[in-house]
């Protein structure tokens, strides 16, 4: 392995681990250096999350050494590592959502006064924490409950500042944010390195990785592949790297356009402040994409066709009826078939703690009854039948669902809607957080539905899966869709230009 | 929004069972006979004490998503404990079992041995509420289950203790302690024995409703700033991100059932003071524990945890007294009083569920 240069801040070597009989990590040695940022690429069960749970205390790894400038530490618990400076931003979030956001952002080490916490000091100190990454918007007082995803992974940072960080952790820290807050991310990003913070990120985002890291490591399969300075690899190289074998196309060919009976039909949609005079169509056998900036009412759109929403007025078709819908079971209901991937996989998509099997079932369950019993032998089929479609590698289908890596569950979602049917497929931000071989199964999937006549509506905040994928894009900017873009006109340019809602006569 | 409108709005639950509890108090006085004078206070503060200080027992560990079923049965252990070390007697105590006398020594004369009898009976209460707490976090029990156990153990005790309703309290004490703030002062012999001119508004405030405020505001309102108490909240809110926080979970957990512990034993002393006597029984133990978790939702405390507090659980509290109280003004069967009783508790808890229909978005219900 290379020789440690002298500003090596944190060195491991040979980190082994285990869980049950899998290889999490094997003989990893790994170095990052102050004043740097340093990518880790791999896809998911690469074991880049098995790495960083090791260096901030979550875990322990089974053999192995872990030096923090030259000395050697066993950190036990994670406030171990945040004591000698190693601050982590995690995927799944750190905060707690009924306490406000200065409890949050003090919640380890509050400001003190006679041994009670000074509450006016925490939220001085939230909100200067806040202004310092741009996010002055941000009431310290409010419960983080009530904030948006975007915002809550901005608090996020703002507390992980608050901790003096010399070794700067960030695990997917910016798929929930909006492109200004990864503006924020990325000026605050480059101050830190300019002070001499080390800075491991861990992003499937490629363009971000080009843009913000100097040198990068590559994981597979538990074992350390190659760390190199950026600019020596390329991008293909890189993925190629990342998934051992050649990819040929990132996206399949879309069919040409030509007119299409609709099969979801709105007109006049209003909820609340969220949605107003949305009026759109997707065609059987059509991807539509919503693109925009996050927040824009995308995602109350997808809830509102899905049956989530009260008091929702306006009119939704689906091929060619009028229907009404009170419930999410209303929407999948055979008149209707409605199915939607939702935003949060974890809570809103899966039982984590029920099997694979059960969670594949769940939302079918009435076609595998006979009487007031579920007919064991035909629903062990259809679980079969859609563990194969959709290439789920899994143990065993009785194993609970929280044992499979992040796009493998994904892969559970839809499988799990695919088995009721449906006409109109909902996706909301399906890719996030998951790995590049499973987004390419994924886009092959949707136009292979499309293919098979289904209708599919597909928000993405990432713009290059709206380009690669739909064959409409429609961009929605404060709750309304302010254009359309079809065919050669879905570019990068159109679409950012489109979702700031400032190139309206550029077009014309 | 400014900052005074934010917080009402997300104290909306603790507002309306303040504000529901005005309007039935209000009530209550405008229909009794002898309506807002301090003899009707002292009776209803005597009457609410014991269960108000229950209710913020099980607040504590509710806050850290923990039932703690045990809190009736702490309350009867201490309250039999008291029966025998607040007889204000310089005789050696003894327990009497089955015929054998077993000599406990005894506590100095007058006050210092009344106060030193109260702090071991608080002692006691707390001792109860640590146990609960090492057996939930080192046994890694389930609160609901591990307090049930415990719970029956602090009842068996109190059974050994007094088999039969029995014991003494000093008679003093128990003037001083449950009537109002010019008998107390009168009893203890301060400010001219309670005729002190510029003592002569307070002095019809009831003495258990001076009590329990300070309980609150020494013990309670400080516990809140702690990072211990914040903990207990960051819990009850998400266990996972207080863990990856760095806080101490085992530590707060532990510290909210014994603080539990502290607040059952503080009801139990002051129900032994006022019946005078201690009495381990068992449906008065379940009911105080049902009524305790009653208190907690009313007062809006979520049983999730994370959010809610004391105070709201002390209206809860007063909340399911008054209810009670209305039997006595009007003319009721008592054969209906379960059934009222229980007609009124669900329609006050779902006043608290009425803002539900104002959610537009469905997803936001499950959350």
């Amino acid at each position: 392995m290379p020789t440690s240069p002298p500003g090596d801040f944190l060195r491991l070597e040979q980190i082994s681990k285990r869980y049950g009989g899998v290889r999490a990590l094997e003989g990893v040695d790994f170095a990052c250096q102050r004043g740097s940022i340093h990518a880790v690429l791999g896809e998911n069960g690469a074991g880049k999350s098995t790495l960083i749970k090791i260096i901030s205390g979550v875990v322990r790894p089974d053999t192995g050494a872990l030096t923090l400038e030259g000395v050697a530490r066993d950190f036990r618990s994670p406030s171990a590592a945040t004591a000698a400076g190693i601050v982590c931003i995690f995927q799944e979030l750190s905060l707690m959502p009924d306490l406000s956001v200065s409890d949050n952002i003090s919640i380890s080490a509050p400001p003190r006064r006679l041994g009670l916490i000074d509450a006016r000091a925490q939220r001085r100190r939230a909100e200067a924490l806040l202004a310092e990454i741009g996010c002055e918007d941000v009431n310290p007082l409010a419960r983080v409950r009530d904030l948006p995803l975007s915002r809550r992974q901005m608090v996020e940072i703002a507390k992980s500042i608050g901790h003096k960080p010399r070794l700067l952790i960030l695990d997917e820290a910016t798929s929930a944010l909006t492109s200004a807050d990864v503006e924020k991310v990325y000026k605050l990003l480059a101050r830190l390195k300019a002070e001499g913070v080390s800075i491991l990120y861990i992003s499937h985002r490629m363009h971000e990785v080009e843009a913000l890291a100097d040198r990068a490591s590559v994981f597979r399969n538990g074992r350390h592949i190659e760390t190199f300075d950026m600019g020596a690899r390329t991008t293909p190289q890189i993925v190629q790297l990342m998934i051992g074998r050649d990819i040929a196309t990132q996206y399949p060919p879309k069919p040409p356009a030509r007119p299409r009976e609709p099969a979801l039909r709105v007109a006049d949609l209003n909820w609340e402040t969220s949605l107003a005079d949305i009026s759109l169509s997707v065609g059987a056998g059509e991807i539509v994409g919503l693109g925009g900036l996050d927040g824009q009412g995308q995602k109350m759109l997808l809830l509102a066709l899905f049956g989530v929403l009260k008091s929702v007025s306006g009119q939704i078709e689906v091929n060619g009826r009028p229907v009404r819908m009170r419930s999410p079971a209303d929407a999948k209901s055979p008149d209707i078939r409605i199915a939607l991937v939702p935003e949060d996989r974890k809570t809103e998509g899966l039982m984590l703690a029920m099997s694979i099997a059960d969670n594949l079932t769940i939302a079918s369950l009435g076609d595998f009854a006979s009487g007031p019993f579920i007919d064991r032998a035909k629903e062990r089929s259809a679980i079969e039948g859609g563990i194969e479609r959709l290439r789920v590698k899994i143990g065993a289908a009785q194993d609970a669902v929280s044992t499979l890596s992040g796009g493998n569950q994904q892969k559970v979602v839809i499988a799990k809607w695919l088995m009721t049917n449906p006409r109109v497929i909902l996706l909301n931000d399906p890719t996030r957080g998951i790995d590049v071989g499973t987004k390419q199964e994924l886009y092959r999937l949707m136009r292979e539905l499309a293919d098979q006549g289904a209708a599919i509506l597909f928000y993405s905040t990432d713009y290059d899966e709206l380009i690669g994928c739909c064959d409409r894009v429609a961009i929605m900017y404060d709750g309304r869709i302010v254009r359309e873009l079809s065919g050669a006109d879905i570019t990068e340019t159109n679409i950012v230009a489109s979702s700031l809602n400032i190139a309206q006569g550029a077009h014309v | 929004m400014s900052d005074l409108a934010l917080r009402a709005r997300q104290n909306v639950a603790f507002l309306t069972a303040v504000g529901l509890f005005l309007v039935v108090y209000l009530i209550y006085h405008m229909s009794h006979p002898k309506g807002f004078s301090s003899a009707v206070l002292v009776q209803n503060a005597d009457e609410v004490f014991t269960l108000a200080m229950v209710a913020v027992a099980q607040t504590v560990p509710v806050l850290a998503a923990g039932l703690d079923l045990s809190v009736g049965a702490l309350m009867t252990m201490v309250g039999c404990c008291a029966s025998y070390l607040l007889t204000g007697t310089t005789a050696s105590m003894a327990l009497e079992i089955a015929g054998y006398s077993l000599p406990l020594g005894s506590l100095p004369a007058g006050v210092p041995g009344l106060v030193i009898g109260m702090v071991i009976c608080l002692a006691i209460g707390a001792l109860g509420g640590l146990i609960n707490g090492l057996v939930v976090v080192y046994g890694r029990i389930q609160p609901i289950i591990a307090t049930l156990a415990t719970g029956a153990i602090y009842i068996g005790i109190a059974l050994f203790l007094r088999p039969q309703p029995g014991g003494k309290i000093d008679e003093d004490l128990n003037w001083a302690l449950t009537n109002s703030l010019g008998d107390f002062a009168s009893t203890v012999h301060i400010f001219s024995d309670g005729a002190a001119p510029w003592f002569a508004p307070f002095a019809g405030i009831p003495t258990p409703f001076v009590l329990l405020a300070l309980i609150l505001l020494i013990v309670w309102v400080p516990f809140r700033r702690t990072v211990t108490g914040r903990t207990v909240y960051a819990i009850g809110s998400a266990e996972g991100a207080a863990y990856m926080s760095g806080l101490n979970v085992n530590r707060a957990r532990i510290a909210a059932f014994t603080l539990g512990g502290f607040f059952a034993g503080c009801g139990g002393l002051f129900l032994a003071i006022q019946t005078s006597s201690g009495n381990a029984d068992i449906p008065q133990a379940g009911a105080y524990t049902l009524n305790s978790i009653a208190s907690v939702v009313i007062g809006g405390t979520s049983l999730l945890g994370g959010a809610g507090g004391a105070l709201g659980s002390v209206f809860g509290a007063m909340m399911l007294r008054v209810i009670s109280f209305f039997f006595r003004i009007f003319d009721i069967a008592p054969l209906l009083q379960p059934l009222f009783e229980g007609v009124i508790l669900l329609a006050a808890v779902s006043v608290g569920s009425l803002r539900v229909l104002r959610v537009k978005n469905t997803l936001e219900l499950f959350r």
